[in-house]
């Protein structure tokens, strides 16, 4: 199928994202500012002062305020959406859990940004990274277009009845939000198509009635109650089901997505890069893997079997993916743009040796910190992990498993 | 601005409890009466929100429920964003032709979520000008996890975070004005109430459903537990409260304050006006102030009574 004639517009990754939800058909969007994730609400409260979205549009006094206001109207059936980084974030922590917890499919841009203190507006992954296990999909956009792309596929992915999970976009600040790109954007009517309306599932109310799940008048119900250790459990159980329905749905929408516009970010779940016959590999989330791609194309023009895969599903894992990716994979950095004080390396770093635990082929796995607080990472310093990998192979012995990118010592 | 409804004792208790019996609250609990009566103001569908408390803890322990009404709860210093997105779902729903009739919408929050941990959620929502009735029941402390102080804790009163001590004698600070910042907010309704006059209740309840915007209720809900009273006597101290002037009634339309009936009375007949002793002696939170020690304390709380009084008289006019 040919995929739909679209334009090409000069966007930052924020107004992308703007973009995409004046597309998408949103009925409640409740946000406040954070830099760097402004420019999207100031985009959409242009889009709604010029009568161009029918959405009510809620500038609330605060980020736990914003996703209370979008958990309640995606209870009584909106479509509802907000925006946030770094501290914004931290304060809807608890939000979080409630939203995955009362299975309200909010979906929520966060402009990746490092968490204070000492205060820094730039980019790292600390916000995101830290809230891993709220019960959220987790969605790491590499460019301005895949942040455009991906906001407009989590609705439909938060909505499917099988998941009814929030979601949650990653794009990195300022590297994305603040830098103009080529964006290619489908027209209205064909986004409009493919969110189409909310559906709800099917639950009991306590009448015993079937009803779809949400605030209705004709059929009450009660959502977000006491629950004890009886059935608590069992809840939460649920919602890990729905975390292992996602990936299948995930990569069904993510082709059906690429059937209109023609674009794929690998099957939606992992984006590798030259990873068939790659003997080293680095694997990273958000906008690093563009200049890794760059090094990656240097060091095979150099004869170097080198490959990159990049995780744009986090959450959930996609645990047979990467350990399949890494096959045959000889040494593996992983690359992480947060800490885990005290803990012994990154959380993807965490995750992938966890997740190669299992696999047959167990690589060399080393870990690299960086970018902290928007320290702009080179592809020399690239270079030099893929050149510690070939000397990990080569010798057979790792010196150092975790280690920092960048930094003064 | 409002409707002339009008209702008869029979009426009322013929029309369907939307909070109905089977709760797990506490004999003689004044919260639980609250919510009954607000709720027998209701003009048509409704949702209602609830922060975290005593009532959401009472009412809701999976899998029962009490309320016949589409409820959520999702934490303790949110519901009026809460409220704000429900609000905002119904108007944009409608507007599109999703959901067809009016809809109505009530927060429920104790005294903690409101005058504490969610005034900043409150503040925020009414100054948006959401159409939505704010009802807080106010049993003065932390009940439900054990009665620690707030700052809806009037001075004086033992809890177990600001105790009767042989120094301190009970809560040092005064109780927030919490209706009057609501009025400072500029929003079109704010009343108080007190379940023993529960036609006035049911009154201002439906009056804060008709008002277009925000308006804000404040009732008076003794909890037997933590006033440390017999639970037969919730009702005899939430009139008790109001014949002291502890409590008064009255209701601020557009800004325009104006005395309720019960406090009306008193402000035409001073005599009439109790000694805040007669309020204080009935409740065990009150009692180490019967010594002679603390004294000074009653005198306190009745010197503060009678300036708030005095203020109040002001604000509706009377001199």
């Amino acid at each position: 199928m040919e995929s739909v004639k679209q334009k090409v517009l000069a966007l930052n990754g924020d107004e992308a994202v703007a973009y995409a939800v004046k597309q998408s058909d949103v009925d409640v969007v409740a946000a406040y500012p954070i830099t760097p994730q402004t420019i999207i609400v100031e985009r959409f409260s242009e889009y709604v002062a010029n009568g161009e979205v029918d959405t009510e549009f809620i500038c609330v006094e605060s980020e736990h305020s914003a996703l209370s206001a979008c958990l309640t109207a995606s209870a009584v059936g909106a479509r509802a959406f907000t925006a946030t980084a770094s501290a914004g974030l931290a304060l809807m922590h608890e939000i979080l859990y409630v939203t995955s917890g009362c299975r309200a499919p909010v979906v929520m841009a966060v402009v990746n940004r490092a968490l204070s203190a000492p205060i820094n507006i730039h980019c790292d992954h600390s916000d995101s990274m830290v809230e891993r296990d709220c019960g959220w999909i987790q969605i790491y956009a590499e460019n301005s277009q895949e942040a455009y792309d991906s906001i407009i596929q989590a609705f439909r992915i938060a909505e499917n009845p099988k998941i009814m999970l929030p979601v949650m976009v990653g794009l990195d600040g300022f590297t994305l939000s603040h830098t103009l790109e080529n964006v290619h954007v489908l027209p209205d009517e064909t986004v409009r198509k493919f969110v189409g309306t909310r559906q709800f599932p099917l639950v009991t109310t306590h009448t015993g009635k079937e009803a779809p799940l949400r605030l209705d008048v004709e059929n009450p119900m009660t959502i977000g109650p006491l629950d004890l250790p009886d059935y608590y459990f069992e809840h939460k159980r649920q919602q890990e089901e729905a975390m292992r329905n996602a990936p299948e749905i995930i990569k069904k929408i993510h082709d059906e997505y690429a059937e209109i516009s023609g674009r794929r970010y690998g099957n939606g779940l992992l984006d590798p890069y030259k990873l068939e016959d790659a003997e080293i590999a680095v694997i990273c989330v958000g906008s690093t893997a563009g200049t890794v791609k760059t090094v990656v194309d240097n060091l095979r023009n150099q004869g170097v079997k080198a490959g990159l895969l990049r995780i744009r599903t986090f959450r959930p894992l996609p645990v047979d993916g990467i350990r399949k990716a890494l096959e045959k994979v000889k040494a593996v950095a992983v690359m992480d743009r947060s800490m885990s004080f005290g803990g012994h390396g990154g959380a993807i770093f965490h995750e992938v040796r966890h997740v190669l635990y299992d696999a047959s082929n167990h690589p060399y796995i080393v870990n690299y910190i960086y970018g902290l607080g928007g320290r702009d990472t080179s592809p020399n310093q690239i270079r030099k992990i893929y050149n510690d990998l070939q000397k990990i192979v080569e010798t057979g012995r790792v010196e150092t498993p975790v280690q920092f990118v960048g930094l003064r010592e | 601005m409002f409707s002339e409804w009008k209702f008869t004792i029979r009426e009322i208790a013929e029309k369907p409890d939307l909070f109905m019996s089977g709760h797990r609250a506490c004999a003689g609990c004044g919260p639980a009466t609250v919510i009954r009566l607000v709720l027998k103001a209701v003009r048509g569908p409704t949702i209602v929100t609830c922060a975290t408390g005593c009532m959401e803890v009472v009412s809701t322990i999976y899998p029962y429920t009490a309320w016949a009404t589409p409820w959520i709860h999702t934490a303790f210093e949110n519901v009026a964003a809460n409220a704000s997105g429900i609000e905002a779902a119904i108007k944009v729903l409608k507007r599109k032709g999703r959901i067809k009739q009016h809809i109505d919408v009530i927060a429920f929050a104790g005294d903690g979520g409101t005058y504490d941990i969610g005034i900043q959620a409150l503040s925020g929502a009414v100054e948006r000008g959401h159409d939505f009735l704010y009802v807080l029941y106010d049993n003065e402390a932390y009940m439900n996890t054990g009665i620690q102080r707030s700052g809806g804790t009037p001075h004086g009163a033992a809890t177990t975070t600001s105790p009767a001590g042989t120094v301190i004698p009970g809560k040092p600070q005064y109780k927030k004005p919490i209706a009057d910042i609501m009025v400072a907010h500029d929003i079109p309704y704010v009343a108080t109430a007190s379940p023993y006059y529960w036609k006035d209740l049911i009154t201002k309840a439906r009056k804060g459903l008709e008002v277009e915007g925000p308006a804000f209720l404040h009732v008076i809900a003794p909890c037997p537990r933590g006033w440390r009273y017999d639970t037969s006597k919730s009702i005899e101290i939430s009139r008790l409260a109001v014949e002291t002037c502890i409590f008064p009634l009255w209701e601020s339309i557009n800004g325009e304050y104006q005395l309720s009936a019960p406090s009306k009375t008193i402000a035409l007949k001073p005599e009439r006006k109790k000694p805040v002793e007669e309020y204080l002696k009935t409740q065990g939170r009150f009692r180490h102030l019967f010594t002679p020690k603390f004294k000074g304390v009653i005198e306190e709380i009745q010197r503060i009574t009678d300036k708030r009084w005095q203020r109040l008289l002001k604000k509706c006019g009377i001199n």
